[in-house]
């Protein structure tokens, strides 16, 4: 046992408190009796029926899971085709230059991806709307599962794809049968990460987004605009904790698989 | 004894299934392969035997189809193999690293090449449980290779590519990952299953003993060469090179000019030294340097003088005691140190030689060979 140390204590606490004081706040608000945010009138759950009965929280959270799925799916897809081609092809002739486009987005600011995602479909005359918002998500969540699927690859064992070609495999085949099964973890951690940069992205939606089509966070945005409802407060609550559900099932699920694979590995070992 | 002798190399009506015609193989600037050609025939246990770099690796995969030659053409039963891609090449390949597909069970692993072709369900699962049969692993078909040892992923690998029951299968250091004492079984069992299947089996080892234990014939080979291709006893006993030699087992080598009348060679090789007798089929220029390469087993080593046809006398400076036998280094008066080995076939006590002592080298005139180089 390490000794318990006051600097560390310390410096543990200010840590969590600075990442977490504002959501506990908020969370704790949510079950205000109170209309007003700031004053404490008592513990209720009103909040949370008077949000299910809201419509307009209804629809946008409906657009918002559309759009999240239908652009993580379209991000993971190229995404992946990317980094196969990033990791695999070798070298050829503008490699890092394709690679380094293929990041850059990362750390482009959100506002200039936005505004020239906007002027390109003003250019090309598409009416803004769901279908808008998915192909400028998909732009930028891309980079983000091609950055988690080529670190998967990288370390892939070749000869496992030489084996299936040499077993018979067209290419083709060889990815399907081989390639992808193994790098699924990596390929749905990737669409995990895409679908909740585009659950919670505001600036890049409401560049592309038209009349037709508002998604949760830019409803949020502008209702607070008019003041914070005790109504928001419980929707934000329930997003933290899909969110929470969400990282904790698939960290355990990603553990359960490594502890049962070093058991199995040590049980083998023993066995010789 | 009247069993046919299997040395289809000698004869000259026997139609190679493999044959490499001025194959080079560059990398860059790197010459992996350099103009060399080979045959290789049909139920052989070929070895390439090499240090590492040397290219066998890079033949291997050019008969797998994961490289192509930069020139010179690969024929297989006679027919280019250049344009065929791996996946429809009639040879399998067994790697280095098993390569067993993680996410499958032992059984779909054996089973992944015969899905491939056409088939009938029940035809693939006669086949695998075949295979099981042979590889000796019924009893682990359900489980995936990380809930195996490394003796049985091992024979995952062979059985997965002997299943298609390919002409030929290329072993890349099958045996790398095992350890030594399952190591020399593996290798009667890859023997025995190769008489089994009468497959050609081409194996690349660096590992001298293994290629000798299980090949018929033993490629060795250099920077890309080939400097000897011959079964295992001739690559030991007449090595053409000191290359040879002294990569395989171990030598004593000595270098003189020699002196030749009809197959006697006699090799002076220090002052106020007799000279050293010996024989040889080739011919020697009077004076012409020359290697004289004797295997330690071959040299005996006795406390009184012995009557020979090459005596020498020295001081026993180490002894390497291997349990069935013992390593002599004996200095020479001029300081050569040369090796003699005997089998321990008495008990330790009862054996008269140790550190320091005065003691007789001998060996006869036909027990050593003579190498230009």
């Amino acid at each position: 046992m390490k000794r318990f140390s006051w600097f560390n204590a310390t410096s543990l606490t200010l840590g969590f408190a600075f990442l977490y004081l504002p959501m506990v706040i908020l969370v704790i608000y949510s079950f205000n009796e109170s209309k007003l945010v700031t004053v404490w009138a008592g513990f209720s759950t009103k909040w949370y029926g008077e949000l299910l009965r809201n419509e307009e929280f209804l629809d946008a959270a409906w657009v918002t899971l559309k759009v999240a799925v239908f652009s993580s799916t379209l991000a993971t897809i190229l995404g992946t085709m990317a980094a196969s081609v990033l990791v695999r092809s070798g070298r050829f002739m503008g490699r890092t230059l394709f690679s380094g486009m293929i990041y850059a987005p990362l750390v482009m600011p959100e506002v200039i991806t936005g505004l020239s995602l906007l002027l390109l479909f003003i250019g090309i005359g598409l009416d803004r709307g769901v279908f808008t918002i998915v192909l400028a998500h998909t732009t930028f969540s891309m980079c983000y599962v091609s950055v988690v699927v080529s670190s998967r690859l990288t370390s892939f064992d070749r000869s496992l794809e030489e084996a299936a070609l040499d077993l018979g495999c067209s290419p083709f085949e060889v990815f399907r049968l081989v390639t992808l099964p193994i790098i699924a973890p990596a390929v749905i951690s990737g669409w995990l990460l895409a679908f909740t940069l585009s659950l919670d992205d505001l600036v890049i939606a409401s560049f592309t987004t038209g009349p037709s089509a508002t998604t949760l966070p830019i409803k949020i945005f502008s209702a607070v605009r008019l003041g914070v409802s005790p109504e928001i407060n419980a929707l934000s609550t329930i997003m933290i904790s899909i969110v929470t559900v969400g990282v904790i099932t698939a960290s355990l699920i990603t553990k359960r698989a490594a502890v049962a694979q070093q058991r199995d590995e040590q049980a083998a070992a023993r066995a010789t | 004894m009247s069993q046919k002798v299997f040395a289809p190399w000698d004869d000259p009506n026997e139609k190679p299934l493999i044959q490499f015609k001025g194959v080079t193989k560059r990398f860059g600037d790197f010459t992996a392969i350099d103009d060399l050609s080979l045959d290789i025939y049909a139920q052989e246990f070929f070895a390439l035997l090499g240090p590492s770099g040397c290219g066998k690796t890079t033949m291997m995969r050019m008969l797998a189809g994961f490289e192509n030659p930069t020139s010179g053409t690969i024929l297989l039963s006679g027919q280019d193999i250049a344009p065929v891609p791996p996946n429809k090449r009639a040879v399998n390949m067994m790697f280095q690293s098993y390569a067993l597909f993680p996410h499958l069970s032992v059984w779909d692993n054996i089973a992944f090449g015969l899905r491939r072709g056409n088939g009938s369900k029940q035809e693939i699962s006669e086949r695998v449980e075949e295979m099981l049969r042979l590889t000796r692993l019924e009893k682990f078909a359900k489980r995936k290779p990380h809930q195996i040892s490394g003796g049985q992923r091992q024979r995952v690998a062979l059985a997965r590519s002997l299943a298609k029951a390919p002409k030929l299968l290329l072993l890349d250091e099958p045996l790398g990952a095992l350890d030594a004492k399952l190591r020399q079984d593996t290798q009667f069992e890859l023997m025995d299953i190769q008489e089994k299947t009468g497959t050609t089996f081409v194996i690349v080892t660096h590992d001298q003993e293994e290629a000798m234990t299980v090949a018929s014939r033993v490629a060795v080979m250099d920077e890309g060469r080939l400097i000897q291709v011959a079964t295992p006893s001739v690559i030991y006993e007449a090595p053409e090179s000191v290359y040879v030699a002294d990569f395989i087992g171990d030598v004593n080598i000595i270098e003189g000019s020699a002196s030749q009348s009809g197959d006697k060679v006699e090799i002076s090789w220090a002052e106020g030294e007799m000279p050293i007798r010996g024989t040889t089929a080739k011919t020697f220029a009077p004076g012409q340097p020359c290697h004289f390469a004797i295997r330690p087993e071959k040299v005996t080593i006795t406390t009184e003088r012995p009557d020979s046809a090459n005596v020498l006398q020295g001081k026993v400076i180490d002894i390497a005691y291997l349990g069935n036998l013992s390593t002599y280094h004996v200095k020479l008066p001029n300081g050569t140190m040369m090796k003699a080995q005997t089998a321990n076939t008495r008990r330790l006590a009862n054996r008269g030689i140790t550190w320091e002592d005065d003691v007789w080298l001998s060996f006869t005139d036909t027990a050593g060979v003579l190498l230009e180089r």
